[in-house]
């Protein structure tokens, strides 16, 4: 079954020039599956995350999300899509600053509502310690390092059981050792819940490790 | 709490310094509106308290008549009368019972009063002091004008029982040296001369009056005028609210076949004033409120462009546009819900320091009080100007779009 599936996605910018950014994009993800989106930088991979994750809407073609085409759902009902199915972990900008790592971690579950106060916070506290970073979690997210930002981001990404994750570089600002920590939870995920992980990477290894790799190369994919 | 309102509440918390600016913009800009027109009320209340005790809020008389042709003429024709003349007639209002009977039945009036006016010379030796000789029926009148709070001096109820007696300014009593008890010659209009005992003095709050009106008893007005008894110059009614006046008047003038004139026509110059004084305090106070609202607006298009990070997290996360709104408008009407409040206070604080301060003259002390409805009014228009002001902001917050900013 494809959680995931995209037809014929074209899309332009026109500032400065009018510039063909993503040339014909057509993927099927599958549920349960582990892929990673590799490519040149300026190659289009977050382009196509944005339009993947529903965040932007101005492109040509389809994208289904677990079957349903997402063509003319309004802005609501896609934010609502979002919050209940889709993780996101940003390649630059993570976290709210004033926030603690843990209320960064419960916001998505707040907004969702499908838990308990006290349940959101136990499951936010399960999420932190999944990513070695239960000491952290009184923290005011602005006093914490890069590495530990992204990964409260994780975290976050995590909090409602999404079916879909998306990661722009999400080990980009991690070691080798906690690049390893991420690597296993999608893994684990995938294989073991079900859910389905799109990254997009320049590690080789991590790359090489997830079930399937899709290049891109000037806005196209190369097969 | 709502996660939305949470969210609010930490961006109120954690720029504590522009919230607190903010605030105490809407405290001055509403504080100012509500202590600026309550003083309007109280300017208005006082000056219509001063003015009632010597007018009533309509009063009904014969007006002047022109003489007319017997025989109407068609609009072309040459008029038959030639330059007509004011029909010698008396002054008098016939059947004057009746008819004030007929004006308490109309269900807004609360007093109805005969009155005669004569016109008189006081006279003290050699000297004349021109002057009003009101003859009324003292109850009724100390009702209508309340009379007896201004008595200096003796009491205005004796005047009943003295059909010889007079009550009279305290100006008049200064220039002609007059003490309760002592008599007082005058000359009517119609050159009637009497003597009468003064049996009360009363300060009104208009020096003016006070050196030339005095009170009478009707009868004694009448013969003044060397008129009978059913003799009345004028009738004078009250009604429970004098801004009623202007709408009741032609109805009593419809009953009665007489002029009726209220107040506010009698007085068009004062109301004039009192008008432009309404205007100027109108508009300065929504001034002030105006610029309070400013400063919300601009606080809140700061913090929504500081946030601006926060807001593409939170829509990337499945915020709605209505949700990043009401994060924002929260936090204007949480701004202007405390300054609204702080506003009140500093505003029942003004009040009170300004009641206690005594003027002195014909006002006593300062003229001002709580005026409920226009502490109903400030923070009624306090919470919409600053939901405005915060929701411009907000919207704009709600726009943004979320890949624009993680390009960047
Ligand atoms: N807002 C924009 N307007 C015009 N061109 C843009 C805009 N955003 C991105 N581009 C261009 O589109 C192309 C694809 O950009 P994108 O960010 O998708 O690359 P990427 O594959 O994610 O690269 P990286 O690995 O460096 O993150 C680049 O050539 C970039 O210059
Ligand atoms: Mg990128």
């Amino acid at each position: 079954m494809n959680i995931l599936e995209t037809k014929l996605i074209n899309k332009y910018f026109y500032e400065p020039t009018e510039f063909h950014v993503l040339k014909d994009i057509s993927i099927k993800i599958q549920k349960g599956e582990f892929l990673s989106l590799i490519g040149k930088s300026g190659s289009g991979k977050s382009t196509l995350l944005y339009i993947l994750s529903t965040m932007d809407t101005d492109y040509q073609g389809e994208l289904l999300i677990d079957g349903l085409s997402t063509k003319g759902i309004s802005n609501d009902a896609l934010a609502a899509l979002r919050n209940e199915k889709i993780g996101f972990v940003f390649q630059f900008h993570y976290l709210l600053p004033e926030f603690t790592s843990l209320q960064n971690v419960m916001i998505p579950a707040l907004k969702l509502g499908k838990w308990g106060n006290d349940e959101i916070e136990h499951r936010a506290y399960e999420k932190l310690k999944l990513l070695g970073l239960e000491d952290q979690a009184q923290k005011p997210s602005s006093k914490l390092s890069g590495g530990q930002q992204q990964r409260v981001a994780i975290a976050r990404a995590l909090i409602n059981d999404p079916l879909i994750i998306m990661g722009d570089e999400p080990t980009g600002n991690l070691d080798s050792k906690n690049t390893r920590i991420v690597f296993d939870i999608f893994k684990e995920l995938t294989e073991a819940h079900g859910q389905t992980i799109v990254a997009v990477t320049h590690d080789d290894d991590f790359a090489q490790n997830s079930h399937r790799i899709i290049e891109m190369r000037d806005g196209a994919i190369k097969s | 709490m709502n996660i939305n309102y949470q969210i609010a509440n930490t961006y109120l918390w954690s720029n504590k310094k522009m919230t607190a600016v903010a605030v105490f913009g809407v405290v001055l800009g509403i504080g100012i509106y509500i202590f600026m027109n309550s003083l309007l009320v109280g300017f208005d209340k006082s000056s219509n308290d001063s003015m009632f005790k010597n007018i009533a809020h309509i009063r009904v008389f014969r007006d002047d008549e022109i003489a007319r042709p017997l025989i109407s003429s068609t609009s072309d024709a040459t008029p038959i009368l030639i330059n007509p003349k004011v029909v010698p007639n008396s002054n008098t209002i016939i059947n004057p019972k009746r008819i004030m009977q007929e004006i308490l039945k109309i269900e807004e009036v609360t007093h109805v009063m005969p009155q005669v006016n004569v016109n008189a010379f006081y006279l003290n030796g050699k000297s004349q002091i021109n002057g009003l000789v009101v003859g009324v029926e003292p109850e009724a009148a100390n009702q209508m004008y309340q009379i007896e709070k201004t008595i200096v001096k003796g009491d205005f109820k004796s005047l009943k029982s003295n059909p010889n007696g007079i009550v009279i300014g305290i100006g008049i009593a200064d220039k002609m040296n007059l003490k309760i008890g002592d008599m007082l010659s005058l000359t009517s209009s119609k050159g009637q001369t009497e003597s009468l005992k003064v049996m009360a003095i009363f300060q009104s709050n208009n020096a003016q009056i006070d050196k030339y009106k005095s009170y009478v008893n009707i009868s004694k007005a009448q013969s003044l005028l060397a008129e009978g008894p059913n003799y009345i110059t004028e009738i004078n009614v009250n009604t429970i609210d004098p801004e009623l006046a202007p709408k009741l008047a032609p109805q009593i003038a419809q009953i009665t076949q007489y002029t009726a004139e209220d107040w506010k026509a009698a007085n068009e110059t004062l109301m004039a004033a009192f008008k432009m004084r309404k205007i100027v305090i109108t508009f300065v106070s929504l001034t002030i409120v105006l610029v309070a609202a400013f400063g919300i607006y601009n606080i809140l298009n700061m913090t929504v462009t500081s946030k601006i990070n926060d807001i593409a997290i939170l829509k990337a996360i499945g915020f709605k546009g209505k949700d990043v709104i009401r994060i924002f408008t929260a936090q204007a009407l949480a701004i202007g819900g405390i300054g609204v409040l702080g506003g009140m206070v500093m505003a029942t604080l003004v009040i009170t320091l300004l009641r206690n301060v005594y003027i002195g003259g014909d006002i006593g002390y300062f003229p001002v009080d709580y005026e409920p409805t226009k502490y109903l009014q400030g923070a009624t228009l306090g919470m919409v100007i600053t939901f405005l002001a915060g929701y411009i902001p907000a919207k704009k917050a709600a726009n943004v779009d979320p890949v624009s900013i993680f390009r960047k």
